[in-house]
């Protein structure tokens, strides 16, 4: 059986950086205004101090980061580590961007409606049977917020600028895009930690 | 690809992330009890002074891209700023006072300045030329 091989002048496409700049927003403006009515509505739940509320956005909230790190971090990094490097490019430049606005607003919005949440049921009392769940939730989310504020973030806005540039260095993308992959393949496996801690605190 | 020699920001930084991150669990931990405010003061001084430590180790970076450092820094620091006054907000809202208070609130500024330095750091770290700069054009998004 013949081997197929990629004629050279393709297998070098495949490697090569854009030719030039690529025409995207690093933040999409598009998005600020929905990112504020969120915010707003946040506000509104932990000045309100009702369930409902609390426990709709932290839920939601929480929902969405979960399953965002987890599909990230254990499918779509995976598959992104397996593409070409213009495949990655194109995918990263829609990707990321969106990212930027998504995660921390989803962030905000499940850590400050779950201490308020918490301080409403009085979970984080040190009178409360589950006060040890709650601290050991602490635990997990400080410790993925250092990788997310420290690694990931600064990672996805460097990657943003980098591809911005007349001539995009390759290096630097794979680099990136590595710890990028790396950090989220580590937050999604903390996730499932999270999982376990917040199904307990759910079922009492 | 040749590589400036650069302080290890991203390092201090997470460090300096690390220690308010421990301070700030160890007192929402004892909420409502009496708090021994000694620990956490330590762990805000130490994360504090590392980012003064950071930021002067990077200021003796030769060539380094400062004008990129501060467009994403001042971009980043109104973000985290915003975020830092949602969770004092949410502090208020529980009738937190006094010493805990303060650490808090100060833990919670070495963030919102910790968090967009490294940001700008990662960005600006791979700044190498003018010419390599991001086209004007086409960062309107930025």
């Amino acid at each position: 059986m013949a081997e197929i091989t990629a004629p050279p002048a393709a297998a070098e496409a495949e490697h090569a950086p854009p030719a030039g700049p690529l025409d995207f927003e690093i933040v999409p403006l598009k998005g600020l205004p929905i990112v504020a009515v969120i915010m707003a509505l946040l506000i509104a739940a932990i000045a309100s101090n009702k369930l409902w509320p609390l426990t709709f956005f932290h839920v939601a909230g929480g929902a969405a980061w979960t399953i965002i790190d987890l599909f990230l971090g254990l499918v779509l990094g995976p598959i992104m580590g397996r593409m070409s490097v213009p495949a990655r490019i194109e995918f990263t430049t829609k990707l990321m961007p969106k990212m930027v606005l998504i995660m921390p607003t989803v962030v905000t919005a499940t850590l400050a409606a779950g201490w308020q949440l918490a301080t409403y049921l009085g979970t984080n009392l040190t009178s409360n049977p589950l006060h040890g769940w709650v601290v050991a939730s602490m635990i997990v989310v400080g410790v993925m917020a250092i990788l997310a504020l420290g690694l990931l973030e600064p990672a996805n806005i460097a990657v943003l600028f980098e591809l911005k540039k007349p001539r995009p260095n390759p290096v630097i993308i794979e680099r990136l895009m590595k710890r990028f992959i790396y950090c989220s393949g580590i937050l999604g496996i903390m996730q499932v930690a999270t999982l376990v801690i917040m199904t307990k605190l759910s079922s009492g | 690809m040749s590589e400036r020699k650069l302080p290890p920001f991203t390092e201090l930084g997470m460090l300096s992330l690390a220690l308010i991150v421990i301070g700030g669990i160890y007192l929402s931990s004892h909420i409502p009890q009496h708090v021994p405010l000694g620990l956490p003061i330590a762990l805000l001084i130490a994360s504090a002074a590392l980012v003064v430590v950071n930021l002067v180790l990077l200021s003796r970076v030769p060539g380094f891209a400062w004008h990129r450092f501060f467009q994403v820094g001042k971009w980043a620091l109104l973000a985290y700023l915003i975020t830092a006054g949602l969770i004092e907000y949410a502090f208020l809202r529980n009738h937190l006072r006094g010493g805990p208070l303060v650490i808090l609130t100060l833990s919670l500024l070495v963030y919102a300045v910790q968090v967009p330095a490294l940001i700008a750091f990662t960005v600006a770290r791979y700044e190498t030329s003018a010419g390599d700069g991001v086209d004007p054009s086409l960062a309107h998004g930025a």
